[in-house]
């Protein structure tokens, strides 16, 4: 049987390694599915491209579907977020003069403290700080807002294209940036920047892209979306394991998908950043996650919480935003594709975003199931149940 | 009334052709080249539609403004008028993005996308016909290459090198660019 031809759209970030790899791993082709990988030259493109029709299914930044389900941005359709792609895998960087001050001010850039590393910032921005982003709707944006939020930091938002970030920050248009790997290394290795904090030391387990399609061509195409969703979902189980990182780093090079050196692509996978020209080695557990601790699984609380936050600032119904982000979320989708794929399924589909300190077992379908730290730097707990927040 | 048009667009040659189409409908037209502070530029600008290539990577920074809060702030929104779907899928296939100014006709949007998507059309005509050109440009270089090598290593003449060339395309079902390609690759590894 021929198989069925299916186009997917997607940015040149690592974080599109699980599509990338069903593809040239054979995962696709096991479900008879035959990929035609689009590369998209921004967001924005990407979006209009999975709209209009372009594409079937893409990669994209968590709270793009949110944003549209809250009717902000550019353009409206309901978008199912059908699983994560990854978790965490963005880096904040400073330019070398703020580095610099940074470091005057005793800033001692472990690469940890989220808390000590903002309060250093303040003191040392010296005006106000341009801030580079590659979306104005994207996981970057509610993690550098939700960490600056009470720092009494001048501060304004600028979004340049992630391959661009690096020349941004060269050429001052940006003071500081957040941007998804290998962005932030490439700064790095270009002499631009230094890296201040991976995007983890602010939310521990934010997811960052997913796998989305239109609403309409999921009701239309059930089977085809669960062979897509098995695919993708193999070849993140393939990424997980410590072996292959060479591989897929080599692959993910290539001019046709991420297009920068594979050096640059390990150091995430591996969790060993090199922060600054001197090169500075810091272990970040976790820098990047595609499968384990139920990676992937769509946690309706985790768009409930960007949710939450975008409407706070647009002043938009609270609750009632949370609701329609929640329903974008096709756990029921994910539950009926994956198990049968050996998928283990956390028993609730939503949960208490920033509660587990410590990686913590919790009730799954086969029994326990191991969940990683959620934390919030500050501490904080979301509630997505809570009415009144 | 003529509207103000701004084209985002780095190569001069693509913005004048864009300017010569737009200019006869009686618009105003200005051309921002550079990514540099693109979003403060054209608010600064306050222009009725922006006009950006779809492959030009800075249009994320276009995204900023229809965030903007006040309907009179909101210079700029996305161009997907809903009610005309052909409009926007022709203009998504030819590779241009417009964002309008909120609230602006409809039919005066049109003329002026009609106009975009035509040259846009013609855009990438000229590229896929130059993209041809030049792949046909390379194939030949390399062809020449691996001739040289063939009558060098084995005492060919330039015919009976390229006769070798094609038979073998011909035996693996490949294009003779192709087995030439290997051919350089394999003597560039081996001297």
């Amino acid at each position: 049987m021929n198989p069925t031809p299916l186009r997917l759209g997607f940015v040149p970030l690592l974080d599109v390694a699980p599509i990338v790899i069903a593809h040239e791993m054979g995962f696709a082709a096991a479900e008879g599915l035959a990929l035609d990988l689009r590369r998209a030259p921004s967001w924005s493109s990407l979006r209009d491209m999975l709209l209009w029709g372009q594409v079937d299914a893409a990669q994209m930044l968590a709270p793009v579907p949110v944003a549209m389900a809250l009717g902000l941005g550019g353009a409206f359709a309901r978008l199912d977020i059908l699983q994560v792609l990854s978790v965490n895998g963005d880096v904040l960087g400073v330019s070398q003069a703020l580095a610099a001050r940074l470091r005057d001010a005793g800033h001692d850039f472990a690469f940890i403290d989220a808390q000590g590393a903002a309060r250093d910032l303040a003191r040392a921005a010296g005006g106000t700080l341009r801030i580079g982003v590659p979306f104005p709707f994207s996981t970057h944006v509610e993690l550098v807002t939700y960490w600056l939020r009470d720092t009494g930091l001048d501060y304004e938002l600028c979004t340049i294209p992630p391959p661009r970030m690096a020349d941004a920050l060269a050429a001052g248009e940006v003071d500081v940036f957040c941007v998804g790997e290998p962005w932030g290394s490439v700064a790095v290795e270009l002499g631009a920047g230094t890296l201040l904090l991976p995007s983890r030391a602010i939310w521990a387990v934010a997811p960052e892209k997913v796998l989305a399609a239109r609403h309409d061509w999921v009701c239309a195409n059930p089977a085809l979306t669960g062979r897509m969703m098995r695919a993708i979902w193999r070849a993140a189980k393939w990424l997980s394991a410590p072996g292959n990182r060479m591989t897929a780093s080599d692959i993910l090079a290539r001019a046709e998908y991420v297009n920068a050196p594979a050096e640059l692509l390990e150091r995430a996978l591996r969790g060993e950043m090199v922060i600054s020209d001197k090169g500075e080695l810091r272990q970040v557990p976790d820098m990047i996650r595609f499968f384990d601790g139920a990676a992937s699984f769509p946690w309706r609380s985790q768009a409930a919480w960007f949710a939450a936050r975008m409407a706070d600032r647009h002043g938009l119904d609270v609750a009632a935003s949370m609701l329609s982000a929640r329903e974008l979320c096709r756990t029921d989708l994910y539950r009926a594709n994956l198990r049968s794929a050996g998928a283990d399924l956390p028993g609730a589909s939503a949960k208490l975003e920033g509660s587990l300190q410590h990686p913590t077992a919790v009730a799954s379908e086969r029994g326990q199931m191991i969940l990683p730290p959620d934390a919030f730097f500050d501490g904080q707990v979301f509630d997505p149940d809570a009415q009144n927040r | 009334m003529k509207l103000h048009i701004v084209i985002v667009e780095p190569d001069k040659d693509r913005a004048r052709l864009m300017i010569d189409s737009l200019r006869p409908l009686g618009h105003a037209v200005t051309v921002i080249a550079e990514a540099t502070g693109l979003a403060r530029r054209v608010r600064d600008l306050a222009p009725d539609i922006v006009l950006i290539d779809m492959a030009n990577p800075s249009r994320d920074t276009l995204e900023e403004m229809t965030l903007a809060s006040g309907p009179l702030d909101r210079p700029v929104a996305f161009f997907v008028d809903r009610t005309d779907r052909d409009l926007t899928q022709q203009a998504i296939e030819a590779g241009v993005s417009a964002y309008v100014v909120d609230g602006l006709k409809p039919e005066r949007v049109a003329t002026v996308m009609d106009a975009a998507i035509t040259r846009f059309q013609m855009f990438r005509r000229m590229r896929t016909e130059l993209e041809t050109t030049r792949r046909a440009l390379e194939e030949r270089k390399l062809i020449d290459r691996a001739k040289g090598i063939l009558m060098k290593a084995r005492g060919l003449s330039e015919e009976d090198a390229y006769a070798l060339l094609r038979k073998t395309a011909m035996d693996q079902g490949r294009k003779v660019a192709e087995v030439a390609s290997a051919l350089v690759t394999a003597a560039g590894l081996l001297s």
